[in-house]
């Protein structure tokens, strides 16, 4: 047997022993049922109101649906929205990886509060956490009345949404990053720097690469959650057409003001980018589970 | 217990088939030149570890802990799990702080010099070879760092690959190696910058018998052709005997006792040294004012002493090879028991004795010694200790003979 043979072995098992499970009995009433029942209940839910929308949107044929997203409004909509989830993504995949680094490395007093806290934004309902930084940043909130006198406007401007769309993102990094660091232990930053790495080199050239995929996917969830934010943009962006209108905001403007086309269009585009994420996601991660027969 | 370690143990030449022996003579001596470079006839000592102590909240690991490793040798640091070893190892690499105490590295004190100054190699149990990296980039990692020449470093990685006889696996990932190799490679890694000092952590620990016995023969090899001090943790004692040129026994955070591991087999000075390296009978006994050793429940003494004013009760050791059986007496202290069992071990035969005080005492004859006796179970017969250990009772670190 080659060393190669050899190292694929648990993977052939695995594949081997889903294959005989297809193949070799066949398969109860029971199990029918409980199959169709997931399927069922995932068309229910996912599939058929996708199908809906899409069809919904290119009943006229593609000629409509094109045009609206080349109205001007949607086109700026979709200009605010990737802006506000590139810089939230930069900033929140930074900080997050250092939030990551000092609860899983280092022990401090306090450290259970802010390992709690970092989960607040799940928790808190957006609408409340945009409502929080009205309170702070309006016109007559604790920093606002200050920084309004000098020209600087934080809610009902774009930095208001910035804010919020950092704030409900905040969790995803680091939590994707903290369990990846935890199970790889210290044991490969002291190994470096036995070699003679200082902290940045090690940093560099062994924590980040091994905490790479965890990042990836927190980064995954950043974005799909920074293009999709809707409440908490809602209360501090004052959703001025053309100004503060993110693609949500448009969305939920165009059907309340019964002139749906646009926002169907908008809704489609979000959706296949969110989805084509997550696939991209999930093809890259396999590809190179394989090439370095890594399971972290 | 601080002085230095002196003789080297002789080694048996006849260690079994290696890799390392396939490599050309002059090659081995190139790289011990490259490794050590050291000026010929300088006189340092490798590892100076001097009064080290260190708590982990209430627990001490490590108490005033003193050794020394002279350059070019090959130490264990062997002791029961918990007893500090590790701790020692990683204070020594910087990877730990200690609370007291100094350490000197060929001659420096490094006890504030951070780890990746202090010119350590560092193998773990686990291996901790970089999973992202191929074997090729996990050697070069030590030597990148430093911002080599490339064609200096490749020329290194080469060199260390074939040290460690895995030329053909360089563009591998560690989870495409067996663990073996995998230890290979993590040793390479940590002697490509040429360290001043080898630290291994239980380097075999991780790995299957078979190939740990292997792995074992292959260091001693190793490390007799490219000399580079070294320090390793163990809790295995025929593998610190096998691989070591000192051995310095721990337990509780203390050095025990230290030297050539046949010095610390024939005259072990402490009670646990004693028990902890290899087999050994333990009988209650007492020690009389007059100086004689009786054990308990036996009517005959078991050894007489220049005596030593105490007495009191003690604790003889025997060792199962170092009892005589015989059917008569011959004069010679002696213990009169019955053969409860008898166990055929290969070349040699184990003989278990029950002795009046129900006491089982377990003696090893050779095969040969065994067919002349013609032993059956259930026969009475005579034992009689050739050599035998006393410690008080109380005292067990106070040696009486």
């Amino acid at each position: 047997m080659t060393p190669d043979l050899e190292i694929r072995l648990p993977a052939e098992m695995m594949r081997t022993d889903a294959g005989s499970a297809e193949v070799g009995r066949s398969k109860t009433i029971g199990q029918w049922l409980l199959i169709g029942a997931v399927v069922g209940w995932f068309s229910l839910l996912v599939f058929i109101p996708l199908l809906a929308l899409a069809r919904r949107v290119l009943a006229g044929g593609c000629t409509p649906f094109l045009n609206a997203l080349q109205e001007p409004e949607v086109r700026r909509a979709f200009g605010m929205t990737l802006g506000i989830t590139a810089l939230a993504t930069v900033v929140n995949t930074i900080i997050g990886i250092a939030i990551a680094l000092v609860l899983t490395r280092q022990r401090f007093r306090g450290r259970a509060l802010v390992d709690g806290v970092v989960d607040l934004p799940f928790a808190v309902s957006p609408i409340v956490a945009g409502l929080m930084l009205v309170v702070l940043y309006g016109p007559s909130g604790w920093i606002g009345q200050w920084l309004e006198p000098r020209g600087l406007r934080v809610v009902y401007a774009v930095p208001g949404m910035i804010l919020a769309t950092l704030f409900v993102t905040i969790p995803f990094v680091v939590r994707e990053v903290v369990p990846v660091l935890q199970e790889l232990g210290d044991e490969f930053e002291q190994a470096a720097y036995t070699l003679g790495a200082s902290r940045w080199q090690t940093f560099w050239s062994v924590t980040l690469p091994s905490i790479r995929w965890g990042i990836m996917y927190g980064v995954t969830l950043t974005i799909a959650r920074s293009l999709g934010e809707f409440g908490a943009v809602l209360v501090v962006s004052g959703n001025v057409i053309g100004h503060t209108q993110t693609a949500t905001l448009y969305i939920h403007e165009g059907v309340e003001s019964f002139h749906p086309e646009g926002a169907y269009a908008a809704s489609v585009v979000l959706a296949a980018i969110s989805f084509l994420l997550l696939v991209g996601m999930d093809w890259i991660r396999k590809h190179l589970e394989f090439r370095e027969g890594s399971s972290s | 217990m601080t002085g230095p370690l002196e003789a080297i143990s002789p080694r048996d030449p006849a260690h079994g088939a290696l890799p390392v022996t396939a490599m050309s003579s002059d090659r081995v001596a190139g790289f011990s030149r490259w490794l050590t470079k050291r000026p010929i006839g300088e006189k340092t000592v490798g590892i100076v570890v001097r009064s080290l102590s260190k708590k982990y909240g209430t627990f001490q690991a490590v108490k005033d802990v003193s050794f020394e490793v002279p350059t070019g040798q090959l130490v264990a640091l062997l002791g029961p799990s918990g007893s500090g070893k590790s701790t020692i190892l990683r204070i020594i690499a910087g990877l730990e702080r200690a609370e007291n105490g100094v350490v000197e590295l060929t001659g420096e004190d490094a006890t504030a010099i951070p780890t990746q100054n202090r010119g350590v190699g560092f193998v773990f149990q686990h291996f901790a070879l970089f999973r992202h990296m191929t074997v090729r980039d996990n050697i070069a990692f030590g030597l990148k760092v430093r911002k080599l020449p490339k064609t200096e470093i490749k020329a290194r990685v080469d060199e260390l690959l074939e040290l460690v006889q895995l030329s053909g696996y360089a563009h591998r990932y560690p989870t495409q190696l067996s663990g073996g190799q995998r230890q290979r490679v993590a040793l390479a890694r940590a002697l490509a910058p040429r360290p001043k000092v080898l630290l291994l952590d239980e380097p075999f620990g991780a790995l299957d018998a078979k190939v740990r016995d292997e792995l074992r023969t292959w260091l001693r090899r190793l490390h007799d052709e490219v000399h580079v001090t070294s320090l390793f943790v163990t809790h295995d004692q025929q593998e610190a005997f096998e691989v070591a040129d000192q051995v310095i026994v721990l337990n509780y955070g203390r050095v025990e006792q230290m030297g050539p591991p046949q010095e610390l087999y024939e005259n072990p000075r402490s009670a646990f040294v004693t028990e902890f390296l290899g087999s050994v009978n333990v009988l209650k006994g007492r020690l009389d004012s007059g100086g004689t050793v009786v054990a308990a429940g036996l009517p005959e003494p078991a050894v007489h002493l220049q005596g030593p004013g105490e007495n009191g009760p003690v604790s003889i050791y025997v060792r199962p090879h170092d009892v005589e059986l015989t059917h008569h007496r011959n004069g010679a202290p002696t213990w009169e028991g019955r053969i409860s069992r008898i166990t055929p071990l290969g070349g040699f035969v184990r003989v278990e004795v029950v002795l009046p005080d129900r006491t089982d005492v377990r003696v090893q004859i050779t095969r040969d010694r065994f067919n002349e006796l013609e032993l059956n179970t259930g026969e009475p017969i005579f034992l009689v200790p050739k050599d035998l250990k006393v410690f008080f009772e109380n005292e067990p670190n106070s040696y009486v003979i």
